[in-house]
């Protein structure tokens, strides 16, 4: 049985007397897709900025290869080997395609005093050419990221979060505000760095025709607790599931 | 191809530049020299400023300040304690980095306007210190002190100044090309992206503010034997503005905003010197329309161009490739 990557230990979030995530534990192993989904308000993304260290919880504990880690920082966080993207598009838009990506890549090399002596691109311009290359942004490379289209500018965000190799990749809403074409690339995409690179990926998302056929495992939230868990055909037919989409 | 002729364009102009910087003051009077050193002093303090609002996007008010600390600095070690000059420049580094750190710290929790807020007052406090503290600085009645003997006459002090710049320039370049640079611009254009992406946003700001500040205490290290007196008067408020209205005006962001802006600064008033008491008025209306037609200041005009040119070339490029693509399919 492949290693425990992330574990998710009862963790809550309490916002007042409001439950945001209510005792949520679940695993993801070593080369897996979960999916996570949920209505509208099931505490799927205060779920993963609890992970994240970007809210830190109110009970719980977040293990990443059996290290906790729960309510560390951030950067920290990345350094460790967990990387995201946002649902909203998060990239530098002032900086080129490639500035992106090696942004993504320079603080997992050497310490800030080598950084600020060695050379200017860290080292990462090959590899930068790379990632721009796996996902198909090549010639977009010295393109200003702001100028790039939507899909375009969710690609670049995708490409960052693995540009660092990371052991574990949150996407929250990839499919969010993407074209069928792009879409289907992006998936094509994430397929691919898992199948090849056996990168371990955690995704949000509201697109249920993407999850079931991007994802190994499928999470479903609702009310902030787990509702269903299991493959995605199996959680699709759930009639638990099918309530708290469609409600009664 | 362009992209080798514009960079061996640019290379020419600064090679222009930097000859017209050495050779035109030689036929200068004292005056113009005093003009001229000022202005690369103040570049100095501005390009500190560029670097930690145009690069790292904090706000401050308070680099008139540093260049205060940097000339009582080398005011009082010269005077009281007879230092040479540059003797001087790494205590007002040290003293200006440590300040310029700690005043970082309000970063860390609030932004944008409250910060400069807060910077604000930093920088009334040190005006408060300068002119309060009479064993320190000798309040409002200032120090006198000299040039050195090496830099006595008004052109050797011209090319002190000017070499400054010249060191501080390709510092500065150096620090923003390293991925330094890239993680302060992260900060200014994202900086929860940039946490996630394991940039330490609270060291780099930190580091952005202190780098700035030791910038504003070296001018202040060349501002003292400039005027050669230091008083309170000069380390108001209005010089932390006059220092970011430089910034803004060149463009804040851009490499060479802080000496455009810092020429304008310096040389404005004296352009509009026949227009006598209205000078200020015309250099604020100057300032507004700029920021109303091109907020990303002077450069911002040059790079906006250049954009459009850039994209009007890869339009042609892609409209003439079209039959051809057409023929092929």
């Amino acid at each position: 049985m492949a290693a425990t990557v992330l574990q998710v230990t009862n963790v809550s979030k309490h916002f007042g007397g409001i439950a945001a995530v209510d005792g949520v534990s679940f695993e993801v192993r070593e080369r897996e897709i979960l999916g996570i989904i949920g209505p509208n308000g099931s505490g799927k993304s205060t779920l993963f900025n609890c992970i994240l260290g970007q809210l830190r919880p109110s009970v719980g504990a977040v293990r990443l290869d059996g290290r906790e880690v729960t309510g560390m920082r951030p950067s920290d966080l990345n350094r460790l080997g967990i990387s995201r993207t946002f649902q909203l598009l998060q990239v530098f838009p002032q900086l080129s395609v490639r500035e992106n990506l090696i942004l993504a890549g320079q603080e997992h090399r050497g310490s800030m005093a080598t950084r600020l002596f060695g050379p200017p691109d860290a080292g990462l311009t090959e590899a930068a050419d790379r990632m721009i290359g796996f996902f198909k942004l090549s010639h977009l490379a010295d393109e200003k990221a702001g100028g790039l289209s939507y899909g375009q500018q969710k690609l670049l965000d995708a490409a960052m979060a693995f540009m660092a190799g990371p052991r574990l990749v949150l996407l929250d809403e990839p499919a969010g505000g993407v074209n069928l074409t792009m879409l289907a690339s992006l998936k094509e995409r994430l397929q691919a760095i898992n199948a090849e690179q056996g990168a371990t990926l955690v995704v949000i998302e509201h697109n249920m025709e993407f999850v079931m056929s991007l994802c190994t495992r499928v999470l479903v939230l609702a009310e902030g607790k787990v509702l269903a868990e299991g493959p995605p055909e199996a959680v699709r037919n759930d009639p638990k599931v099918i309530e708290a989409y469609l409600g009664h | 191809m362009t992209a080798r002729r514009s960079r061996l364009f640019a290379a020419i102009a600064l090679v222009a530049v930097a000859a017209a910087l050495v050779l035109i003051p030689l036929t200068l009077n004292r005056y113009g020299l005093y003009i001229l050193s000022r202005w690369a002093v103040l570049a100095i303090a501005a390009i500190g400023l560029n670097l930690t609002l145009g690069y790292a996007g904090q706000v401050s008010l308070a680099q008139g300040a540093f260049v205060g600390i940097g000339a009582y600095t080398a005011a009082i070690l010269t005077t009281s304690a007879g230092w040479p000059l540059l003797a001087t420049l790494p205590v007002a580094i040290v003293l200006c980095f440590a300040i310029g750190w700690l005043l970082g710290y309000p970063a860390l929790r609030v932004q944008h306007h409250y910060l400069a807020f807060v910077t604000l007052a930093f920088s009334t406090l040190a005006f408060l210190v300068f002119r309060n503290e009479e064993w320190l600085t000798k309040g409002i009645y200032g120090l006198m002190m000299n040039r050195p003997a090496w830099f006595a006459s008004p052109l050797s002090f011209y090319y002190l100044c000017l070499g400054s710049l010249g060191v501080v320039s390709l510092a500065t370049w150096w620090l923003i090309r390293s991925p330094w640079g890239r993680a302060f611009m992260a900060l200014r254009e994202n900086p929860i992206r940039a946490l996630s992406l394991g940039i330490d946003t609270r060291r780099y700001t930190l580091m952005a503010f202190a780098i700035g500040s030791t910038l504003g205490g070296v001018s202040g290290v060349l501002y003292a034997p400039l005027v050669e007196f230091v008083d309170p008067t000069p380390f108001t408020l209005a010089l932390s503005l006059d220092i970011l209205m430089m910034v803004i005006v060149g463009g804040a962001g851009f490499f060479f905003g802080p000496f455009l802006g810092a020429l304008i600064a310096v040389l404005l008033p004296e352009w509009l010197r026949f227009t006598q008491g209205f000078y200020l008025i015309l250099y604020a209306l100057l300032v507004m329309v700029l920021l109303v037609y091109s907020p990303q200041g002077l450069l911002g005009i040059l790079d906006r161009f250049l954009a459009d040119r850039r994209t009007r070339a890869a339009s042609a490029a892609r409209a003439a490739a079209a039959p051809t693509l057409e023929e092929t399919a």
